[in-house]
């Protein structure tokens, strides 16, 4: 019976084993293989670290990653706190409108990317909505290139980014808020600690899991940027908002293939995403 | 004082919750007005959804692609669901040191970026396109099998497994039930809840898709709807009223799946994240 029942587990996993094997792990596999080879198409033939001498003088990729790193430094602290504060405040049991306030605020998350990016194109164009609605109320007196001046592209796709994730990362801070015992804030509060007090001493400490775990999911969601960059900038103006996905595409895709040079880059992410997902855990502390 | 904060606490979520719904807002009210109207930044619903509705589908696949999407989303969801809950049962129900270990190195695929596979699986799906025609490049079928089976549904549907009360299985044994029927007839029922929180989650993932079938889908007649709300978004001269009529009944079917069925969504993410 109970050797039976031990064999019978490995059937209910094999077909995921075998799927992600497939569809994951045998092509990073072949895209380690591919990094080692060049040629235009599917002419392709080893040779060597050509493709990653290439890589370290390019300055395309450069750019690419500068631009990644700066969506990652500046856009996801603003997102987590910004959803951490969020959700606290809702998750004050004497707030009015709870309901409401949630719902609105996790609307954006059930638009496409493509969507929502097409939305934000058109909204923050140079005869677009936002301009119009700053210039009539006499904030500005010419309309802001938004999308064709490098430095407010990049703040363009910061905003978008923002909008679209902040409320998915909520609800992952007001269920884990929600799970906190209230006897805890009781205590507190008899013993006299602010409110400011509270939330540094108790509340952060114990949404430390969730701060890690959207930290890490929202750094690898930044690392592979795409379809926002694909549909509102096509990672323009020049090059100052393009990203590394989208640069392995216009490699892979857009100019002549060259797929050994794009899996050699698509490799810098999948390094970028350990070190840094390593970094975090590490910099949450050794409790877990 | 105490009120004064009060009152700023709601004029705080008050702007946050009317940034969050007004792009929202203007796209629907864009949809039922002219180009010209949207361009003057008219903000009043108008009377022309349907002319916009009747430009769309006379000039491009709108219908055909949301049939497609449909097609690909839906069986994304059957199978993804079918896959990932048999595996994360099987890792919890059947629990063993070695599938602990088999079971992190799937959760690894997680931090695989898509950019790093996707030149691969195209290759090989345009290697298959010579062999097994109907899942090469341009197919449903190619779209679908990379994506349907993702560690984390199966982290999902572990982490759920943990509340499902075991005496029901030493229950249907006793009654002779096989191990496979156990999993169907008491497993499946009893966490219907768990199904449909990961199917909203596939459903929209896969709805909403837009690299891998940029890459795979070629012809026009075979686009999803992403890649024609794309498309649209490309134009010289945009026909305003006409695109956000298309992005709105593009972002129906995952709107109408997330307000349905909202309450095991956020109870799903809890269960995910414990």
């Amino acid at each position: 019976m109970r050797n039976r029942t031990k064999h019978t587990g490995w059937l209910f996993i094999a077909l995921a084993v075998i799927l992600i094997s497939i569809f994951y792990f045998y092509p990073m596999i072949q895209a380690l293989l591919l990094s080692f080879k060049t040629g235009a198409g599917a002419n392709l033939h080893f040779d060597g670290l050509s493709n990653y001498k290439r890589l370290f003088s390019d300055k395309t990729f450069f750019t690419a990653v500068k631009n990644t790193f700066l969506f990652l430094i500046i856009q996801v602290p603003i997102m987590i706190i910004f959803a951490m504060i969020i959700s606290v405040l809702l998750n004050d049991s004497k707030l009015r409108f709870k309901g409401f306030f949630r719902t609105a605020i996790f609307l954006p998350c059930v638009t496409s990317l493509v969507a929502y990016s097409v939305v934000f194109k058109y909204l923050f164009g140079n005869d677009g909505l936002i301009n119009l609605a700053l210039m009539k109320i006499h904030l500005l007196s010419e309309p802001i290139q938004w999308i064709s001046d490098p430095f407010w592209a990049k703040i363009t796709i910061i905003i978008a980014i923002t909008w679209r994730w902040t409320g998915y990362n909520m609800i992952f801070f007001l269920s884990s808020l929600q799970n906190i015992d209230h006897s805890i804030y009781e205590a507190a509060r008899i013993d006299g600690a602010s409110a400011v007090k509270t939330f540094f001493s108790i509340t952060i400490p114990l949404l430390k899991p969730i701060i890690l775990f959207t930290s890490i999911t929202s750094t690898i969601g930044t690392l592979q940027l795409f379809d926002e960059i694909m549909n509102i900038t096509k990672g323009g103006p020049g090059n100052a908002t393009l990203s590394i996905s989208q640069y392995i595409y216009n490699l892979s895709f857009k100019y002549t293939p060259d797929f050994g040079y794009a899996a050699t880059v698509s490799y810098s992410i999948v390094i970028m995403i350990i070190v840094l997902s390593f970094l975090q855990i590490r910099l949450a502390g050794d409790d877990k | 004082m105490r009120k004064l904060k009060r009152t700023g606490i709601y004029l705080f979520l008050v702007v946050v919750a009317i940034v969050s719904i007004f792009p929202f807002l203007w796209m629907i009210i864009s949809s039922t007005n002219l180009s010209v109207d949207v361009t003057q930044g008219r903000m009043l619903p108008g009377s022309h959804f349907i002319d916009n509705f009747n430009k769309l589908t006379d000039s491009i696949n709108l219908l055909p692609s949301m049939w497609n999407s449909l097609k690909i989303a839906l069986s994304t969801t059957i199978l993804a669901l079918l896959v990932a809950s048999l595996a994360g049962y099987g890792f919890e129900i059947y629990r063993s040191k070695a599938k602990d270990i088999v079971f992190n190195v799937l959760l690894l695929s997680m931090m695989i970026p898509f950019a790093a596979l996707m030149v691969p699986l195209y290759q090989m799906f345009s290697k298959l396109s010579g062999t097994v025609p109907i899942i090469g490049i341009n197919t449903i079928a190619a779209v679908i099998l990379p994506t349907f089976t993702t560690a984390f549904l199966i982290f999902f549907f572990r982490q759920n497994t943990k509340m499902f009360p075991r005496e029901l299985l030493e229950a249907g044994r006793m009654d002779g039930l096989s191990e496979l029927g156990l999993f169907f007839r008491v497993y499946m029922p009893t966490m219907k809840t768990t199904y449909s929180a990961g199917a909203i989650i596939t459903f929209m993932s896969s709805w909403n898709n837009y690299l891998w079938p940029l890459i795979v889908l070629q012809t026009p007649e075979k686009r999803t709807i992403p890649l024609l709300v794309s498309n649209l978004g490309s134009s010289y001269s945009p026909d305003f009223g006409m695109i956000m009529t298309a992005i709105v009944i593009s972002t129906i079917p995952t709107a109408l799946v997330f307000f349905l069925m909202q309450k095991q969504f956020v109870a799903g993410m809890v269960g995910s994240v414990k």
